[in-house]
């Protein structure tokens, strides 16, 4: 933080201007051969300019628990997000926090936008619900036995649980019975006995264990429970809108039909009685290495409620067969995970099965997410069609062009022949600016917006300041009465930390707008910064050292009229009236190390 | 050009100047009344914010024959609020409608798309809940603290705490300058103001840190010579430096000038188009504070300081001694020039020896 990086010396210094230029050049070649080797030759285009949605959300703690919004707790909220979105089937799509509270989707366009929207502010659901069948995915004429085996305590979970995305034609995992939104409302042709979707957050599991070891949840309900049934029996969960379409609008004090995936592309359905426990009652959940046993397993720790009510429901399912002894974790409406319960428990329990690191960790953040004291407020919904994301993309790099060609139109008039370097340094940085850019997309995830073109437009002012700063030292030195190659290697140092002082301060801003703001300020901000650190790379690296040779051309050497030294022009005053200054071939060679001024 | 640089070369060697600091009163005078009327204008008319600040939605339609009324009329039956409608550049609509949240705003797309006979996928659409622009402001004010303060540091330490102050002065001065012009014209602010308004911190800095660049330099030794006064060296440097921050200014208002015609004369509306306003009147704003007010506050404070009292007051009793002899080119009138050229590079000779040491 203190003043202009002092000790740092121009690669290669003034007596070996090849060397600052070969290394700019090979870090040049690098770059390009990098981007070129990795396949990325754009940048990668935001949702602005290549059209798409982009959805922003902020999340809000529950009252009394604003420390909840923390990065924990966001991440396991992107994860979720992130199932939904890809349970659409969009291909790409990418959720990522933004700043500590906010969380940013971006679904690329030809993806059903509007259902995407619904599905990501929502807040997750999840809930345990007792299993009272279970069948293969497609229909078949009569719930029979589950595919995974008997009562052996060997859970559906191993394979159904986490980020899996199947490899199968049916897409993604996980679509269906997302998110009870009122948005969703329309009631299963069915006729699931669902008279539309409770709005709040989480709905109330009351508790009441109307489901136990029959198939039969409700007596009360005989019509609605034979039209479940039946919607059962001809359930294929194979089809992703099926998926789609089971949870959709199910009340958690409703019996329901689900999916579950066990293995990659491999899909159980599953008949479920209505809620018992839900996402909230659940403390905390992780999955761990069992030393012990060395296998991996999830924990879960329930509140107090949450252990009366578990306890409940365990001690009925220990007693049932397989399935029925078994509790299915839903979230949005899918099954993540059946284990079979042996016996009674309460406030803490483990879930053990074919889990792996990930398989573990990935059920264990999903029992955590049901805890989350977050709900997600949709703050912006940007939907740029492909037509204007191109319209606009095209409008910015006009104005880049625009915005160039006067600069270097300025340059030439005002600097003539000096102009030429300068307009080989915006090439060099330009270059090295987009280079970098395509890289950063893969890299970490950098997508071009409309305002990071922006950003890279005014950065064209910033770079070509820098040369000017330089060039008007130089002229400076030649008024003085020096000769070129010694006013180059004069101005430098003086130059040079105006440079340092002024990108400083434009580095600063960058890096505060890119800290503390948001969203499409961001992306401006990124590129400026960007920009910034390259203007100086270029001004010591290249524009630095071709001056140094360049002055030892003849044309500029002997300030040539058209070269922008010329020192009758510049009104230098050779003569040196007021020579008390030593010999000015002095400065020639003596010069060269330079120092702060 | 060999004019300009003749003129580059007489301000380099203080020959011709403009005297900054002896107006300096004028410039404070111009810009205490226009941030009066900067702030006159945002209390009476306050600033037309955008709907990113009030919750709505801006829907862009492809290129249409429905006429701006028809389209008003759609939108509002639609939304059951006002509606603003511009034709674009490309024929293509522009509709906003303030006061939504993002659940109303996408039912109010789906009913335009019918009314306009465009397929809904073909509007785009931007919906923000009132939140939003709340978040960005409340962000974008925090931003402006912390940089101020990082700034404000970094200058002290580069330099020294009256150009930190100085500098802070016209950071603010530029700011207000720029949001009092978006208030007296009523252009839309919008999030691409907000960001436009926060590069203006850095940029505006830009200029600045070039002048008190060149003063720290020129003032280094300036207690050792007794020729020119603290104020009269600072006008030297923001003479001297003048062609540079011109340039410099001049280059940075391009590219912005191309956005803003692009943005503003082509395309009608939208980011590119608030980005590059408030750019450009906040670059013109900050190249002017830099030089008519941030070096004159500079010189002012400094001129507080004992030291540069009796600088003062030395240079002073020199020129009355020297003027008693009857010498000449001593004062401030005709042989200014010859006299002028001394100063400074005394201190510079002295600098020019320490690599030697």
């Amino acid at each position: 933080m203190a003043a202009p990086k002092k000790g740092r010396r121009p690669a290669g210094g003034q007596s070996r201007p090849g060397r600052a230029l070969a290394l700019i050049l090979i870090a040049m070649v690098a770059l390009t051969g990098g981007m070129f080797w990795s396949g990325h030759t754009t940048p990668r285009l935001g949702i602005d300019l290549a059209g798409g949605t982009s959805i922003t959300l902020k999340a809000k703690a529950e009252p009394g628990q604003e420390s909840a919004v923390n990065e924990t707790n966001m991440n396991t909220a992107v994860g979720i997000i992130e199932r939904r979105v890809n349970g659409l089937g969009v291909s790409e799509a990418e959720v990522q926090t933004q700043g500590r509270e906010n969380i940013i989707v971006n679904i690329p366009k030809g993806t059903n936008e509007k259902q995407a929207r619904e599905q990501v502010g929502t807040t997750a659901q999840l809930y345990f619900r007792p299993v009272l069948a279970v069948a293969a995915a497609a229909p078949e004429p009569a719930p029979t036995a589950t595919p995974s085996g008997t009562a052996t305590p060997k859970p559906s979970a191993s394979a159904s649980v986490g980020d899996k995305k199947s490899a199968t034609p049916t897409a993604t995992a996980s679509t269906q019975g997302r998110a009870l939104s009122e948005a969703l409302k329309a009631p299963n042709a069915t006729g699931t006995p669902t008279p539309g979707g409770s709005a709040s957050a989480t709905p109330k599991a009351n508790g009441t264990p109307k489901a136990s070891g029959t198939p039969q949840p409700t007596p009360s309900a005989d019509a609605d429970t034979a039209a479940l049934q039946q919607k059962f029996a001809t359930m294929n969960c194979l089809d992703p809108k099926v998926r789609a379409a089971a949870g959709q609008g199910v009340k958690p004090t409703e019996p329901t039909v689900a999916c579950g995936e066990d293995a990659p592309g491999v899909w159980s359905k599953y008949l479920l009685g209505p809620a018992e426990v839900e996402g909230r009652d659940v403390d905390d959940a992780k999955g761990v290495l069992d030393q012990q046993r060395s296998m991996w397993i999830v924990t879960m720790d329930f509140t107090e409620a949450g252990s009366k009510k578990f306890q409940a429901i365990t001690s009925k399912l220990s007693q049932q067969a397989d399935p029925q002894n078994r509790f299915a974790i839903v979230l949005d409406g899918n099954v993540v995970s059946a284990p079979s319960v042996r016996q009674t428990l309460s406030a803490s329990a483990e879930i053990s099965g074919n889990f792996n690191q990930q398989s573990a960790q990935d059920l264990g953040n999903i029992l955590s997410y049901g805890a989350l004291p977050l709900t997600f407020d949709t703050q912006s919904v940007d939907t740029v069609t492909a037509a204007l994301g191109g319209e606009q993309l095209e409008a910015g790099l006009i104005a880049g062009a625009i915005g160039l060609a006067l600069v270097v139109i300025y340059l030439v008039v005002y600097y003539r022949g000096l102009s030429f370097i300068a307009i080989l340094s915006l090439g060099v940085s330009a270059l090295l600016t987009y280079v970098i850019m395509a890289l950063l997309g893969p890299a970490i995830g950098f997508a071009l917006n409309l305002p990071a073109v922006c950003g890279a437009i005014v950065a064209i002012g910033i770079t070509a300041d820098s040369f000017i700063v330089y060039f008007e030292r130089i002229r400076d030195e030649i008024r003085e009465g020096r000769t070129l190659r010694p006013a180059v290697e004069r101005a430098w140092p003086r130059a040079r930390r105006t440079i340092l002082v002024s990108d400083f301060v434009s580095f600063l801003a960058a890096a505060v707008l890119f800290i503390v703001t948001v969203g499409k300020v961001q992306g401006f901000a990124f590129t400026l910064g960007l920009t910034t650190l390259l203007d100086v790379v270029v001004v010591f690296l290249f524009t630095k050292p071709v001056m140094t040779l360049l002055a030892r051309t003849k044309f500029f050497g002997n300030g040539h009229k058209l070269s922008g030294l010329d020192p009758k022009s510049l009104g230098a005053k050779p003569p040196l009236r007021r020579t008390r200054r030593t010999a000015p071939a002095a400065g020639a060679a003596g010069t060269v190390e330079p120092k702060e001024a | 050009m060999s004019k300009l640089g003749d003129l580059g070369a007489r301000l380099h060697r203080g020959e011709v100047g403009y005297d900054f600091i002896g107006n300096r009163k004028i410039w404070y005078g111009l810009s205490v009344l226009i941030t009066i009327t900067a702030i006159v204008a945002l209390a009476v008319r306050g600033l037309n914010m955008g709907i990113e600040f009030q919750g709505g939605a801006v829907f862009t339609t492809p290129k249409t024959d429905v006429t701006v009324s028809q389209a008003t009329e759609y939108a509002e039956e639609a939304s059951g609020h006002d509606a603003i409608v511009q034709q674009l550049g490309n024929g293509s609509l522009r509709i906003q409608v303030g006061g939504l949240d993002t659940e109303q705003s996408d039912q109010v797309r789906t009913e335009l798309a019918k009314d306009l006979g465009v397929p809904e996928d073909k509007i785009a659409a931007e919906l923000v809940g009132p939140s939003w622009g709340e978040q960005i402001a409340t962000k974008a004010w925090t931003g402006l603290g912390v940089f101020m303060i990082l700034v404000v540091i970094y200058l002290a330490i580069a330099f020294e705490w009256r150009m930190a102050v100085a500098a802070l002065i016209a950071l603010i001065h530029d700011l207000t300058i720029t949001v009092g012009i978006y208030s007296l014209v009523g252009f839309e602010v919008t999030v691409g103001t907000v960001i436009g308004l926060l590069t203006i911190l850095g940029y505006s800095l830009y200029d600045t840190v070039v002048v008190f660049d060149s003063l720290k330099e020129q003032t280094k030794d300036i207690t050792k010579q007794t020729r020119f006064t603290y104020s009269e060296m600072a006008n030297r440097s923001i003479n001297g430096t003048l062609v540079r921050s011109i340039n410099t200014t001049v280059v940075a208002l391009l590219p912005v000038a191309g956005l803003l015609f692009i943005g503003g004369g082509v395309l009608g509306a939208g980011m590119l188009n608030d980005i590059s306003l408030s750019l450009f009147v906040g670059l013109a704003a900050g190249a002017y504070s830099s030089i008519f007010i941030a070096t004159p506050l500079v010189a002012d404070l400094k001129e507080r300081e004992p030291a540069m009292k009796a600088l003062r007051k030395r240079v002073q009793a020199k020129r009355a001694s020297a003027a008693a002899r009857g010498e000449d080119g001593l004062d401030e009138g005709t042989g200014a020039a010859e006299t002028a050229v001394v100063g400074p590079r005394a201190a510079r000779r002295g600098r020019a020896q320490e690599p030697r040491r």
